[in-house]
């Protein structure tokens, strides 16, 4: 009898010392890009539940998580980078990395991850578990000239792809040996601006910002080089001033369409993936800088560029043509969808908040306060080829 | 003579807060929020102390054709460009 109560007790006991376990697959962050702050988020609550500050300048700052969902990586601009255990709510390593970054990505086996760098051009790989520097690739285009990398994005084969801005390429480099890489240069146009990945993670596109059109490298047939596609789509016409870079990583692929920002107009322009030919143009309120698809593929949402940031268009994709133009704040600089698209969240930076719409009623169904919010980052992303 | 002019002109209190929320937010898009630059060059006071103020104030005012510096013409006079100009070369308010 004694020994059973005492069983009975350690088991107790023991009940008491086991935190309370918790999964990672609703949880998420929100940059508070003037703070240097981020808030954690859980998006079956739909509420913060903490928040963590000393990361410097957020401004652009990006996020790429583990494959477990568990942990962030944040990439700020002044070229720190930060990782943090969503669980613990702590910064588990913080690293200064260059002088001024873009963003990262991680790779498909989950053990590098990788900055992309303006200052100085290149791109650096990092242990994923220690965040200790593996080696670097300097965007050296010509002999004594870097380049601002953009576009970084994880491809099949531990090998990331991305593109020049200064440079006019795109670069192909394999982590295989993580100390050893090799990259392979394909020619790409003038100035791109930023770059994706394909959600099967075939194609990379880079967006051009000095000449109409996107380059495309089939990194199935990379022998093959880039190509041009959407060339000449401003048919010649006066661009329209673009008072921010629209973004290409929230890509959007839906129904074998790509949907895709057009510079200096304001319309998206609609792809068939399968020839890589326009089919379409959709006129929108502004100079699009998201266009992202709700995971379903059904809608498309769009923000804008100054001076139209308080904006948001969304296309349905069966009728090819915007059916819904919402203000839902002031300085709507991200969006992110829950997992499976049945909510959308949106950072409204001069309202200090995030709000939170039911994408089929398109109605307000909550909000989070923030300091400037930015970019909302969510862990479904762990699992996705480019994200 | 006019941008000497333009210059004097100093913008009210509430339109300098505008105006410093607007380089540091928009600008900072491509500049950095901190000016320390981005896909646009950085544009602190060390960055800028060579380059003539007028050609500032026109590269904001006009933009840049060949790079993606628009023209901001169309939210602000010439006058606040070269007001934001002089504060970006001595030391620019937070």
């Amino acid at each position: 009898m004694r020994l059973l109560l005492s069983l009975l007790f350690a088991l107790l006991l023991n009940a008491c010392a086991t935190p309370q376990l918790r999964g990672t697959g609703d949880l998420g962050l929100i940059i508070e890009r003037a703070t240097g702050q981020v808030t954690l988020v859980n998006t079956s609550a739909r509420q913060p539940y903490a928040r963590i500050g000393g990361l410097g300048d957020l401004s652009h700052a990006s996020v790429v998580y583990a494959r477990d969902g568990r942990y962030a990586f944040i990439f700020g601009r002044d070229g720190g980078l930060t990782k943090i255990d969503l669980l613990e709510a702590k910064i588990v390593k913080r690293v200064i990395q260059s002088g001024n970054a873009i963003g990262g990505s991680i790779s498909q086996d989950g053990r590098l991850v990788v900055a992309q760098n303006y200052t100085p051009g290149g791109i650096k790989a990092f242990d994923a578990e220690t965040l200790e520097l593996l080696s670097e690739v300097p965007a050296e285009y010509a002999p004594g000239k870097f380049s601002k990398v953009v576009g970084l994005a994880d491809v099949p084969g531990n090998k990331f792809a991305y593109a020049l801005f200064d440079g006019g390429e795109i670069w192909v480099t394999d982590f295989s040996t993580p100390t050893k890489p090799t990259t392979q240069r394909y020619p790409a146009g003038k100035q791109p601006y930023d770059g994706l990945v394909t959600p099967d993670g075939r194609y990379f596109l880079a967006g051009l910002f000095g000449e109409d059109g996107v380059a495309m490298l089939d990194l199935w047939q990379p022998e093959k080089g880039a190509r041009k596609i959407l060339e000449n789509y401003g048919r010649g016409e006066q661009k329209l001033p673009v008072f921010k870079m629209p973004h290409l990583r929230g890509w959007s692929v839906a129904q074998g369409k790509a949907y895709l920002p057009a510079i200096g107009r304001h319309e998206v322009l609609v792809v068939d993936v399968a020839t890589w030919k326009e089919v379409g143009r959709i006129p929108v309120r502004g100079q699009p800088v998201f266009v992202m698809a709700r995971p379903d593929g059904r809608q498309v949402w769009v923000n804008f560029a100054f001076p139209d940031n308080g904006k948001v268009d969304v296309v349905d994709t069966l009728a090819g043509k915007v059916v819904q133009e919402m203000a839902p704040g002031q300085g709507i600089l991200h969006m992110e969808f829950a997992p499976r698209g049945e909510h959308v969240w949106l950072s409204a930076r001069d309202d200090h908040r995030v709000v939170i719409h039911d994408t089929a009623t398109f109605a307000r169904i909550g909000e989070i306060a923030a300091d400037n919010p930015s970019g909302i980052f969510f862990t479904s992303r762990a699992a996705r080829i480019g994200f | 003579m006019a941008s000497t002019a333009a210059i004097a002109e100093t913008p009210s209190a509430g339109r300098q807060a505008e105006l410093v929320r607007l380089v540091r937010q928009d600008c900072g898009s491509c500049h950095g929020m901190t000016l320390n630059g981005g896909l646009g060059p950085a544009l602190l006071p060390a960055n800028l102390r060579d380059k003539p103020a007028e050609g500032l104030a026109a590269t904001i005012y006009y933009g840049r054709p060949g790079t993606p510096m628009p023209p901001w013409q169309q939210f602000m006079s010439e006058a606040e460009a070269a007001w934001i100009v002089d504060k970006l070369m001595s030391e620019f308010p937070k």
